[in-house]
């Protein structure tokens, strides 16, 4: 329709007049969810009348101001921010309708706000997904930190105000006193901020200097939940349950590990980082946050803890493929980027439709909701095979390639760490589907039968599922999981130009 | 030559002074007020014009009453001085925007004449050290900008009887400061004979070693450092801030500490010239310490403020101290980021203070107790409040960012393990005013209003002008062509004109 750059300036402005929409109307609400749906697909079509030109290796770029001499905010589609953008903005219908369930079936108040931030949220993403330099990567990434800041304290308690310390002490803290000095660093060495392939450093430092840059880099950056900064995460899950499912568990922590791979291949260069060695500690910091975090989430009763837990696992893999700095190893991450937040929106989506059916929480609370509420727990289940990685779903890829990268950089260890992870993910996840289906529901208990007598514990009449737009979107993003195990080569097709320089 | 612009630096001090006495003679409510305000306007439409032509043609000399500068008074408009114009008037005449419905609420009404004769002194004063190019006639209008801010802060006792105490104590303190300008300015004449300053710069070089000018340059710079509240002699200012009416600590913020680094800047730039002042004076290792002390401590000491005024107050220092900072690192870069600075403050706390007289407007007080709730109660405000308070936290697309990143660019450029960690209190300074300005937001959002009290806006008068300011802060941090552009080349007009 329009030219290839307008576009690109229409994926951040468009949630943005939705916001504004949503607060005019906000006295009606079903046009205001009809505002919020309606921007969520011209979102949507938008990011991908971009992609074909992307394919085609095209790089439309749109200057939006020039803030300070030689440094403009900048917009420029590259292959890994569209991948990125698609993502969060396909996902972003999805957990419309969903919002629309969870909030109308809970009675949630302050509708209004929720949805005009979240629409400020999605803008920032796609400003992130479609930074070209690193200032207007950080401009947009403290708009998503300070926007998703109501979010996050919804119910304005005690318990809210608590997170909300937490989740904007941690990651302003960090984006102000780590992020902000190494961007400007980078700026005084290299002279210039763009992401540039084959990186911009190079050249302009010494190894020793690379190292702390890359430090500052990886722990300015909070929203990868690098431990020891990951606690902000688990204190976003105070927040009402399409805020965990779409910030929490695609846009901010994706934006997080998103700007590490944009940081790691178009600041650094891989090659470079490959040379000085000084990206080593950060795959080891890597695995042991994927391995603690998952140990940690074997605890945590609370169903969301868990899987913040989880998603702090499964973002230190991306983080992971960067620091191994091999391309098989980079194009791991990236397809984590995409398979996970299929995988993770699943489960949070459970998590809510379950809280909005029965309203309950911990785990040991869900025995035998399985028989009560069949379709959301094999939508987990499928969710959580998916990021396991088996197959025939998504999440298989993105751990095979980063096994292939371990391999190519001749780490054994890593493979045993990505092995002993796969396994964890199976310790604490599947056990929910388990107990869901197989054990008798609170308070009762299986009568004992005679063998050959076994009747289906599962009957029609109580099934009692919730709301058709909680249980659809989870769903959908389930069959979106094995859907894309058959999408993962033109994935790769299109990430495959940053990869190979 | 007889045509009016040619006349427009006498004018920009002469017409808010000559309007001063008419003031005091109105009576009523609104005819001070709008008698100020159009007087206000027009020294705003005469500094642009000035800085237009200054930034077209080069610097003005305005020869007062036709006396050659040496002999004569002698008034000079640079890009500096052009910039500060434009920033007081612009600041005053959008304070005084706001001031009618506001002032009628803590001033008495027969005293509005007199009250707004001493805002147009404090005005005349400021715009007067700005453009003059005479030593001594700085101290002048020093005298005539600290006179009527006494009185000023003092006609804050209808609302809290604390504003007498805490005009005497800055009368007191601010006397010393000017005495000490006093005498540097008269040693400074012992030794060169002459009090206009392009002419004590050029004559300074020949005897720069001597001890007097030693003392000078002593007495003057801490005479300055009192009026600027340079840390430690700021104890006047959060007394000063926190009882004075509203739109007179909204006014004072943005313009009153701002004059004092104007001169600090003129008079280690210009007057002693950097070699000088950074070389056998050490002023780096003096002002350096006590920039980072002051943005340190200060910042921390607002954390704990029960009283929102007084928490801006402080924070008021602290940001003195990133100007301070950016001075004493004595390079091209550093003095950008400590005029960015002035400017980019001057306008992002006006606008908080602003918003704080909205609230103080509608609820009558502001201590942090009797605010709760208040974004619940007055959402536009407490909006306008919080996105303020990004512009003194650094948030990208204030202002505030544009100056931390120059001064963390400076910083960097200096480089060595001071550069570094500098760069590393700057940051930890940044987060120090996420906790005050946090402290704000919870109260505001997470406490529920007290019982009884029905949602309730500030009138529009009020919210408007707020509004521009804090809009207009956000301008300037997104379109920073007009701010940045003249810091830099004001910076490397001082460096290099030294």
């Amino acid at each position: 329709m329009f030219a290839l750059e307008t576009h690109v300036a229409l994926s951040v402005l468009i949630p943005l007049i939705g916001a504004i929409g949503i607060a005019i109307t906000s006295s009606v609400p079903n046009i205001r969810e009809t505002v919020t749906l309606v921007t969520s697909v011209l979102l949507c079509l938008n990011v991908f009348s971009i992609l074909p030109g992307i394919m085609n290796g095209a790089e439309p770029t749109f200057l939006l101001v020039e803030i300070l001499p030689d440094i403009a905010l900048t917009l420029k589609v590259e292959p890994l921010g569209m991948t990125f953008a698609a993502v969060a903005s396909s996902l972003w219908i999805i957990n419309s309708i969903y919002s629309i369930g969870y909030m109308r079936g809970n009675n949630e108040p302050r509708q209004t706000g929720f949805y005009v931030c979240f629409a400020i949220a999605l803008s920032a993403t796609m400003g992130i997904a479609f930074s070209s330099n690193l200032l207007t990567l950080f401009v947009f990434y403290e708009v998503l930190t300070l926007s998703t800041y109501p979010l996050v304290t919804h119910k304005q308690n005690a318990d809210a105000r608590k997170g909300g310390r937490i989740y904007l002490g941690i990651l302003i803290g960090t984006s102000i006193g780590l992020f902000l000095p190494a961007i400007i660093w980078t700026w005084t060495l290299a002279g210039t901020v763009d992401f540039v392939k084959g990186g911009i450093l190079s050249g302009h430092t010494s190894a020793g200097v690379t190292g702390v840059l890359l430090f500052l880099y990886m722990y300015g950056i909070g929203k990868a939940a690098l431990m020891p900064i990951h606690r902000w995460l688990p204190a976003a899950m105070v927040a009402p349950t399409p805020v965990s499912a779409l910030l929490h568990a695609v846009a901010v922590v994706k934006a997080g590990v998103f700007s590490v791979l944009k940081v790691v291949i178009y600041i650094f260069g891989i090659d470079f980082l490959t040379e000085t060695g000084a990206a080593e500690w950060l795959t080891w910091v890597a695995a042991y946050t994927l391995i603690a975090a998952s140990v940690v989430a074997l605890t945590k009763d609370n169903l969301k803890a868990r899987l913040a837990y989880s998603t702090i696992s499964q973002l230190a893999y991306v983080v992971l493929g960067a620091s191994m700095a091999t391309s098989m190893a980079v194009a791991g991450g990236a397809l984590q980027i995409v398979m996970h937040a299929f995988g993770k929106i699943t489960l949070f989506f459970c998590a809510g439709a379950i809280y909005t059916a029965v309203h309950k929480t911990e785990i040991s609370d869900m025995r035998g909701l399985g028989r009560q509420m069949p379709i959301t727990f094999i939508a987990f289940l499928i969710g959580s095979l998916s990021i396991i990685g088996l197959p025939p779903l998504g999440g298989s890829w993105s751990k095979f390639y980063l096994m292939l990268g371990a391999a190519e950089s001749d780490e054994i260890y890593l493979m045993i760490v990505l092995l002993v992870s796969s396994l964890l993910n199976i310790a604490y996840l599947l056990p929910i589907v388990a107990r869901g289906f197989f054990y008798p529901p609170l308070g009762q208990s299986n009568e004992p039968v005679a063998v050959g007598y076994e009747k289906s514990d599962f009957s029609w009449q109580n099934i009692k599922e919730a709301p058709l737009f909680c249980v659809l979107p989870p769903v959908l993003t389930a069959l979106a999981c094995m859907v894309l195990f058959f999408l993962a080569d033109p994935i790769i097709r299109l990430i495959e130009p940053i990869l190979t320089p | 030559m007889l045509s009016l612009s040619s006349q427009y630096p006498i004018l920009v001090a002469i017409v808010p002074l000559m309007a001063a006495p008419i003031c005091a003679l109105l009576r009523g409510k609104t005819a001070p007020w709008a008698f100020t305000t159009i007087t206000s306007a027009c020294t705003f439409y005469i500094s642009i014009q000035l800085l237009f032509s200054v930034a077209s043609s080069g610097p003005i000399s305005y020869e007062l009453g036709g006396w050659a500068p040496p002999w004569g008074i002698e008034y000079v408009v640079d890009l500096l001085s052009g910039f500060m114009l434009v920033l007081i008037s612009g600041i005053s005449t959008g304070v005084l925007l706001y001031a009618r419905e506001s002032i009628t609420k803590e001033v008495a009404p027969q005293q509005l004449g007199l009250f707004f004769t001493a805002y147009l002194l404090a005005l005349t004063g400021m715009l007067g050290i700005s453009i003059t190019g005479d030593a001594f006639n700085v101290f002048v209008f020093l005298e005539i900008m600290s006179l009527s801010s006494y009185a000023l802060i003092a006609m804050g006792e209808r609302t809290d009887r604390r504003a007498l105490t805490a005009a005497f104590q800055y009368l007191i303190i601010g006397t010393v400061g000017a005495t000490f300008y006093l005498i540097g300015v008269g040693l400074i004449y012992l030794m060169t004979g002459t009090l206009n300053i392009a002419d004590i710069a050029a004559r300074l070089p020949e005897i720069e070693g001597t001890r007097p000018i030693l003392a000078a340059a002593g007495f003057i710079v801490i005479g300055i450092g009192i009026k600027l509240a340079l840390f430690p002699f700021h104890v006047w200012l959060p007394n000063s801030y926190t009882y004075a009416p509203n739109i007179v600590t909204a006014f004072f913020a943005g313009t009153a500490t701002k004059v004092g680094v104007y001169l600090l800047i003129r008079f280690i730039f210009t007057v002693f010239g950097e070699n000088y002042s950074f070389g056998e004076l050490g002023l780096t290792d003096i002002l350096l310490p006590l920039g980072v002390l002051a943005f340190l401590t200060m910042s921390s000491v607002a954390i704990y403020q029960t009283n929102i005024k007084r928490l801006l107050a402080y924070s008021s220092v602290a940001q003195m101290g990133y100007i301070i900072l950016g001075i004493s690192l004595a390079s091209e870069s550093g003095l950008t980021a400590a005029i960015l600075h002035i400017f980019n403050h001057a306008i992002v706390k006006t606008g908080l203070f602003l918003s704080l007289g909205c609230m103080f407007f509608v609820v009558g007080s502001t201590y942090l107790k009797d605010l709760e709730g208040i974004g619940k109660r007055m959402p536009i405000t407490t909006f306008g409040f919080v996105l303020g308070g990004f512009g003194l936290i650094g948030v990208p697309l204030t202002p505030g960012f544009i100056s931390k990143w120059y001064l963390v660019v400076a910083a960097l450029e200096k480089g060595s393990i001071i550069g570094y960690s500098l760069v590393a209190l700057l940051m930890i300074s940044s987060l120090l005013a996420v906790l005050y300005i946090w402290r704000v937001v919870e109260v505001a959002y997470f406490r529920d209003p007290p019982d009884s009290v029905v949602k309730r806006e500030a009138p529009m008068s009020l919210l408007v002008p707020t509004w521009i300011f804090i809009l207009g802060s956000f301008y300037f941090g997104i379109e920073t062509s007009f701010n940045v552009g003249i810091a830099k080349v004001a910076a490397a007009f001082l460096m290099g004109g030294a």
